[in-house]
């Protein structure tokens, strides 16, 4: 009695053909932190090149139309939608970024805020055309990738005002690190946070057998496991090619960027 | 040394016991916690009206006992039948725990609003934002010579 195992179409990595002077593009350190809906799905069932190309393109257009700027999960944003069933056909939600995902067009983020006592999530696919903008309040990374443990927090950790301004970061300078430590309300929780290894959270003060249980449950082998990093990550050539085909756009998207921020820092461009 | 070497026997014994029944004795499989809204589902209840202040006052919350719909489960706008302190009353559900679709808002709690056969609501004010799909969901339930649901708008303060 045979096992059926199910044929996957994997298409084996074929690097692009050097030419035209590609060989000095570098890929520049942060495109994988600032941009990292251009790079696929690691999962090969999920990959599919032609589509992949497609996409990029599409999203390199969009960005002409809609500035996306660069954002990390912690920072706070407000986004304004069209919406046919709200006043004004505008709906602006400010929130903050608790989980960021999705790859291509199918890009997405998660704000989430406490209105009037009332804990609120919308899920935001970047690249919708219904979604007419995208600002950055406060730019700022947290101490965990993910900050789902927000909904089993105090209140205070998610309340931010509709009517925040943007507060303004010099230039040249890194994405400021918030070593905000949560405090949780009490059990029942979402998630067992205890077994996550967040580091963004207060002393969870839970019964020793808590603890006991995690360790028991913890895979410390993982990080010394080669096939799943390279299973989970896409190769540095794969990025470069990916980076030459952004390449013509690079500048645009990069200044766009510096004048998001310029912006927000209030300093106008010298007119000489 | 006989100690340290019992307490290894009893961990490895423990784990043997603990690890393959970690799930349940009788290995069943579970799915994640969907949050949908079915019957015995346990709502809050956001308007000013008598009976659900004081029916969430007390610590006894109102279940939904029926959802008008053909699936058993219930999604924001939808109306579903609770049953608070002792009586039924119908209500609509304006928000829902469960993840929902883009750009529609995900609530931390089943938020439902007390309304009578006629769909107006018992209350006077809701204080918790409401989405704003519900504008064009209750106008098309609502019925020219039957119930009318567009009155819960009215009394709401924030859309979301």
């Amino acid at each position: 009695m045979g096992v059926y195992v199910a044929r996957m179409k994997v298409h084996p990595y074929v690097p692009v053909r050097e030419g035209e002077g590609l060989q000095d593009v570098k890929l520049p350190e942060d495109f994988c932190k600032v941009y990292p809906e251009f790079l696929p799905d690691p999962k090969p069932e999920w990959r599919n090149r032609m589509r992949e190309r497609l996409e990029r393109a599409d999203m390199l257009k969009r960005r002409n139309v809609m500035e996306i700027p660069e954002f990390y999960v912690g920072s706070i944003m407000a986004v304004t939608v069209s919406d046919p069933n709200a006043s004004g056909k505008l709906n602006r939600f400010v929130g903050i970024c608790i989980q960021r995902g999705g790859t291509g067009l199918r890009a997405w983020f998660i704000l989430r805020n406490v209105v009037d006592h009332q804990g609120v999530e919308i899920l935001y696919e970047m690249y919708s055309p219904l979604i007419q903008s995208i600002d950055v309040l406060r730019l700022e990374k947290r101490l965990d990738d993910e900050l789902l443990y927000l909904r089993d927090a105090l209140p205070e950790y998610s309340t931010f005002s509709f009517d925040m301004e943007q507060e303004p970061l010099p230039e040249n300078v890194e994405v400021p690190v918030n070593p905000i430590k949560v405090q949780l309300k009490p059990r029942p929780w979402h998630e067992r946070w205890e077994r996550k290894n967040l580091q963004g959270l207060q002393d969870l003060g839970l019964p020793e057998r808590f603890y006991k249980r995690a360790k028991l449950l913890e895979k410390p082998w993982e990080k010394y496991d080669l096939m799943l990093e390279y299973r989970q990550a896409i190769s540095e050539d794969e990025q470069r090619d990916i980076f030459r085909e952004v390449h013509p756009h690079y500048q645009q998207l990069e200044s766009s960027r510096r004048r998001i921020k310029r912006h927000r820092s209030g300093i106008k461009p010298k007119t000489t | 040394m006989a100690t340290i070497f019992s307490e290894k026997m009893s961990l490895a014994l423990l784990q043997r016991l603990v690890l393959p029944f970690s799930k349940g004795t009788a290995g069943l499989h579970t799915t994640c916690t969907m949050h949908e809204i079915r019957k015995m589902a346990r709502l809050r209840v956001v308007d000013n009206s008598k009976l659900g202040k004081s029916a969430m006052l007390e610590g006894r919350p109102p279940r939904c006992i029926h959802v008008y719909n053909k699936k058993g489960v219930g999604h924001t706008g939808d109306k579903v039948l609770v049953a608070v302190k002792g009586q039924m009353k119908r209500a609509i559900l304006v928000g829902c725990h469960q993840n929902q679709k883009p750009l529609m808002p995900k609530f931390d709690t089943n938020n439902i609003v007390l309304i009578d056969d006629n769909g107006s609501p018992l209350g006077n004010r809701i204080h918790v934002p409401i989405p704003t799909m519900l504008r064009k969901k209750l106008v098309e339930m609502s019925r020219p010579k039957g119930a009318d649901y567009t009155k819960i708008l009215a009394i709401a303060t924030r859309f979301v």
